[in-house]
């Protein structure tokens, strides 16, 4: 490999980092038992936020701020309405997906055109050295170190300490987890607002490292999304949402870079194809819950039939067995 | 400790807990909340929330010119609501509405492609356009509802995903098979004038797209209010496993309730085609779909909802428009007062419920 | 520890669960709890336990009185339940199912948690690895897997809701050794079931409550005919039984198997005659709600058949496995006990569902007719309720009779779950009037019942279940309560 084919591969980690902030929000989200189907517009909505504070106070740290809050001020609003006043996730979520892309447009119209502010890239001593890995991994901005980070703490909070271990309670048995001293509804708002934080540091992320703030044109649109498919898809486990999040972006960095070699296709569909491509991996993921599926393979002689099970159940998902259910003790 | 019932308070208190809890009442307060929020969202731009609602009003409903536009952009959208009502009715998310609209524009677009030059009559290539876009929209709705009868993929997703998949086919037609000569400019060549859905003298508005959306509502109110079908699909939706039990076959109801809803999305894309825009273009489904799933929402299963809440999305659609040119302010501001209703009636409905809900605490009986 | 609770009054609406019970356990001691389902035991332990709170009544634990809000509560406190149902995570590891809830660091030490848990382990004869995923063990190993993790948390009362449905014999023998152990150990176990048999193979005292009332107490030996009367009262009014048997035989079932998670029925053998009631008794989680599915064509048995008779030649159709629609076409009803979430449709008018219900007349609704057949089944079914009612609007016994209502004749075979659960003497007795009338057309009724005086009064025949066995079939004529007591508690099994 050449080293601009080289760098140019190295800005997956850094295309990736909003989709991990994404995706590692919502999977706390969620793990707790709570959907935040907003995710579309509040990552739009943050990043327009992220990159008007950024521009006005010249901060980056005012920056990604206002991006958390956006994103956590959205959660919060999914969390009041959903556990608070009983209403549906899924109608709260969509309504708050649309309604804040609009916001997102409206409000920041102005700052379209404005300077670029993009973070500047550290380079990790030493690390940066290692052949293809030092360009790759360790030459990057701050805000992109921290989701390599990020995957890493989520990984052990849910896996390894007792918190983690009741907030996966929280999302699969919350009246097992209430028999045991949990305040399962104050925590499900804990991670909600949590979660939305994170995601809106992923939008904050996009408009101040991956691209910049261009109103409608940003690029923005659509992967909020996908991050809620890879959360599904990477099984609510933040390595393999996370490695969900980089085969992502790497289908994109090669829409880019194959396009190219096929002149007659228009680039505009190099940049839709990973997104059917996502969902098609989410059919693949859940089609071994289906009855007909489990029917099927019954029916197959001895030796097809444990290659093909094997295979359909590594890949099959648990999703929380409390998600997008209320909690009620009584 | 034993708990008295609380004593009705005949104050302020009562009468709050009264405007809270009347259906009517809470639905003003919603709205009212929701132009709270929109004049705040405005102030914040520096500009004078009045003078933005009166071009709103001004562009959407301000002169004969204006109100034909708005019947026009009427049609797509009531299309799109009223479909959606036979998915909501049966419990679903047709979120895949927008890819419907869009393969019912492509399949209008395909066959008028194929037909035109040929001897067949203009009326007769749009009669055939129209079925085949109905045929397109239905066909991707079928798909998502195979998804998810047989994939175990939430709907949501699966509509997204085939959302994804026409955008893709969309722009692979109009880059490439159907790119007209000369550079690639995101659409096709307009269609022969003899395939036009007839327009009025002087305006774009066509009677014909008006009466099939005046038509199409009219099928969904007879079919959910006056069938069998329409009352076995509400039993369905409110509660699947009991539907069962009373022998009805949910999942075939589910499929037949998203080919439904594709038919109409399949219909408001065709005429987007043959009445209006007479191209095939990027984004031909003009987020009807998205916008669609909210007026449903508000609908509340009612079809004849359908018609005002859908003509008030609409007009503030077209209304806001306007706002770029007099005021330098982005036209989004409509998808935010669209949604800030929703929003504001959500809560105002989950607050009426919580009141009730506190205050009854003894069935009777 | 001691534990004592007096007064205990709970109300759930118009049901008082717990009115006025007093009950104290010394240290060292098993406490039995006996009573039949709705007694309130469970609201008591519930109490107890702190998943809900009593209306008023004291808890004094080694004397003190302690104010118990929620779980967590009683935990610190040294309270432990073991729910019927087990309150674990199934998707998660042993190790992290004894952490979730325990006071431990952000980063728990998993290496001394195992090694504590296996020296726990090894007291009782348990063997339960500590890496293994909860869904992977059986019934009885999770219930081992609980009560291991009660004792690792302090607990020195436990109480145990009906510890023994679902186990394996052996499983139950390892529990009842360790039960014994425990109290040795100077623990205070409360010991919920209605299992005769195992309370008093265990019991170092036994309580009896009936309609959330104390009935006394009794301590070994003994008397097993005192402890039915207890629970179940004696008050029984005979009289002539609801059909007039007739000799022709509706249905056979024969070599049936159904296998559940929780139990295994082997070989069900009987037959239905026309216009015969059949009443299925037992304690909830017998098998009886399994057979009575199964009849209706919900669950799919794993093995034997479901003849229905057809014509006097005796032809039969084998419909076990067919589509649930097949049983429906074929006159067989169900009606589930669980109105609201199976059998009505919420949301859904009283004319609605009747219109549903009908065989359809073309494509359209027919308001008109769909009305006039509403108001005329309202006025035969004695529905308080207009057409236009929404069917949650209705009480529990008017949505009974709307259940009875909308049944399509012909009927053949009439499966219900818990028919008059709920209701006032006055509506049971309506109900039963109307099912007598499907009788006498000659229909077959096949119904559960939680109450014994129910199943006795209504039935020609009565089969008994006891842990997925079935009785044969007994004339209800030559039964007593007592003596179904006994069965139904375990007692008398060959």
């Amino acid at each position: 490999m050449d080293n601009s084919l080289l760098a140019s591969f190295g800005s997956i980690f850094t295309w990736a980092a909003p989709v991990v902030f994404a995706v590692m929000g919502e999977t706390l989200t969620e793990k707790s038992g709570v959907i935040n189907l907003s995710l579309n517009g509040s990552m739009i909505l943050s990043a327009m936020a992220g990159f008007a504070v950024a521009t006005t106070t010249g901060s980056f740290f005012w920056g990604f701020l206002a991006g958390a809050a956006v994103g956590a001020l959205v959660a919060f609003i999914i969390a009041f309405m959903s556990i608070g006043l009983k209403q549906s996730q899924v109608a709260v979520g969509y309504v708050l997906t649309l309604a804040t892309k609009s916001l997102a447009y409206f409000l920041g119209a102005p700052f379209v055109g404005k300077p670029v502010m993009q973070l500047s890239l550290v380079k990790i001593p030493f690390l940066d050295q290692l052949p293809i890995l030092g360009p790759v991994i360790f030459n990057k901005d701050i805000v992109t170190y921290l989701s390599y980070l990020l995957v890493i703490v989520c990984y052990i909070w849910v896996f390894k300490t007792s918190k983690g271990l009741i907030l996966q309670g929280i999302g699969e048995q919350p009246a097992a987890a209430f028999v045991r001293g949990a305040n399962v509804n104050r925590l499900r708002y804990i991670y909600t607002i949590i979660g939305g934080a994170l995601v809106g540091i992923g939008g904050a992320q996009y408009s101040l490292s991956v691209k910049t703030w261009n109103g409608q044109l940003t690029g923005i649109d659509g992967i909020g999304w996908i991050a809620l498919a890879i959360t599904i898809f990477g099984s609510w486990h933040p390595v393999r949402g996370a490695l969900g999040s980089y085969f992502f972006v790497l289908l994109q960095w090669l829409g880019i870079t194959l396009q190219p070699l096929m002149p007659n296709v228009n680039s505009r569909i190099f940049q839709v194809a990973p997104f059917p491509l996502m969902i098609l991996a989410l059919l693949f993921v859940n089609i071994g819950s289906a009855d007909w599926v489990e029917r099927t393979l019954a029916g197959l002689p001895e030796g097809g039939r444990k290659f093909v099970s094997r295979l359909i159940r590594g890949m099959r998902t648990h999703s929380p067995a409390a998600l997008g259910t209320p909690f009620d003790n009584e | 400790m034993v708990t008295k019932p609380a004593e009705r308070p005949e104050s302020t208190g009562g009468l709050i807990r009264t405007l809270l809890t009347n259906r009517f009442s809470s639905i003003v307060i919603a709205v009212l909340l929701s132009l709270a929020a929109t004049w705040i969202v405005i102030s914040v731009m520096g500009v004078e929330p009045v003078r933005v609602f009166s071009i709103m009003l001004n562009g959407s409903v301000g002169s004969v010119d204006a109100v034909t536009q708005l019947l026009q952009s009427w049609v797509p959208l009531v299309l799109a609501s009223s479909g959606l009502l036979f998915t909501f009715t049966a419990g679903l998310w047709n979120i895949g509405m927008e890819g419907q609209i869009e393969m019912g524009a492509i399949f209008a677009y395909g066959a008028i492609h194929f037909l035109s030059g040929t001897p067949l009559s203009g009326p007769l290539v749009i009669i055939i356009a129209t079925f085949s876009g109905m045929l397109g929209g239905a066909l991707w709705a079928y798909l998502v509802g195979l998804l998810k009868n047989y994939g175990n993929v939430n709907e949501i997703f699966g509509g997204l995903g085939f959302n994804f998949i026409a955008d893709a086919v969309l722009l692979f037609l109009v880059y490439g098979p159907w790119k007209p000569a000369g550079v690639a400019q995101g659409s096709t060549k307009m269609i022969e004038s003899q395939y036009w859905l007839p327009q009025l003298p002087g305006s774009y508005l066509s009677l014909w797209a008006l009466g099939a959306a005046i038509v199409g509502i009219l099928i969904v109110a007879v079919v959910l209010k006056g069938t069998y079908f329409g009352l076995k699909l509400k039993a369905v939706g409110k509660n699947a496993k009991a539907s069962f039990m009373m022998g009805i076959p949910t999942s075939r109801y589910m499929l037949l309730s998203f080919i439904l809803c594709g038919l109409f999305a399949g219909l408001a894309g065709s005429i987007q085609v043959t009445g209006f825009l007479h191209v095939l273009r990027n984004s031909i489904s003009g987020s009807y779909g998205y916008v669609g799933l909210m007026v449903g929402m508000l609908a509340n299963y009612q079809p004849w909802v359908v018609v005002p809440i859908s003509l008030v999305f609409t007009a503030l659609s077209k209304g806001a428009t306007g706002l770029g040119i007099d005021l330098r302010l982005d036209s989004n501001l409509s998808g935010v007062i669209q949604g800030l209703l929703v929003i504001f009636v959500l809560l105002m409905e989950g607050v009426r419920n919580r009141l009730s809900r506190g205050s009854k605490g003894i069935s009777h009986g | 520890m001691d534990v004592e609770l007096i007064n205990i009054h709970k109300r759930f609406g118009k049901v008082h669960a717990n009115n006025g019970i007093s009950l104290t356990v010394k240290s060292g001691t098993v406490q039995g709890i006996l009573g039949e389902n709705g007694a309130g035991k469970s609201t008591l332990m519930k109490i107890l336990s702190g998943f809900i709170q009593a209306d008023s009544g004291d808890i004094l634990l080694d004397g003190k009185k302690v104010t118990i809000h929620s779980p967590a509560d009683s935990v610190k406190l040294g309270i432990g339940m073991l729910h019927q149902d087990p309150q674990d995570f199934p998707p998660m590891k042993v190790v992290d199912n004894l952490i979730i809830g325990s006071p431990m660091g952000l980063f728990p030490d998993r290496k001394k948690i195992i090694r504590e848990f296996e020296e726990l382990q090894k007291q009782f004869n348990f063997s339960i690895s500590p890496e293994t995923y909860v869904d992977t063990l059986t019934v009885g190993e999770r219930q081992q897997l609980e009560i291991l993790r009660l004792l690792w948390l302090g607990a020195e009362v436990l109480i145990l809701d009906e510890p023994t449905t679902g186990i394996s014999a052996s499983q139950k023998d390892l529990l009842f050794a360790t039960i014994r152990k425990l109290a040795a150990q100077g623990k205070a176990i409360l010991f919920v079931s209605h299992k005769l048999d195992e309370v008093e193979a265990l019991c170092s005292q036994v309580v009896v409550f009936r309609q959330g009332i104390n009935m006394g107490s009794m301590t070994p030996p003994y008397q097993t005919d005192k402890l039915v009367e207890m629970m179940f009262g004696k008050s029984i009014v005979r009289s002539e039984n609801v059909c007039e048997k007739q000799e022709d035989k509706s249905f056979e079932i024969e070599e049936l198997r159904i296998d559940d998670v929780r139990l295994a029925i082997r070989d069900v053998n009987f037959c239905i005659q026309k216009g015969e009631v059949i009443g299925l008794a037992g304690m909830e989680g017998s098998g009886q709600a399994l057979i009575l599915r199964a009849l209706a064509g919900i669950l799919r048995p794993t093995g034997g058949h479901i003849y229905m008779i057809e014509g006097a030649d005796g032809g039969r159709i084998d419909l076990a496995g067919k589509h649930y629609f097949t049983y429906r076409d074929h006159g067989i009803h169900f009606l589930p006990a669980a109105r609201l979430e199976e059998g009505l449709i919420q949301g859904l008018s009283l004319a609605e569902h009747f219109a549903l219900a009908e065989e359809q007349t073309g494509f359209m609704v027919d308001r008109d007719q769909v009305e006039n057949l509403s108001k005329k089944r309202i006025t035969d079914f004695n529905i308080h309720g207009t057409p236009e009612s929404r069917i949650e609007e209705l009480s529990g016994g008017n949505q009974q009779r709307a259940e009875l209502a909308l049944m399509r004749d012909p009927l053949r075979l009439l499966l219900l779950e818990h028919p008059t659960r709920g209701l006032d003497i006055e509506s049971a007795m309506y109900i039963w009037g109307k099912l007598k009338q499907r009788c006498e057309d000659g229909a077959s009724i096949v119904f559960i019942s939680s109450d014994l005086d129910e199943v006795i009064h209504y039935s020609d025949r009565i089969l008994v279940f006891y842990g997925g066995k079935v009785s044969p079939a007994f004339e209800a004529s030559s039964v007593t309560i007592d003596m179904l007591g006994q069965l139904i508690g375990g007692k008398g099994w060959s």
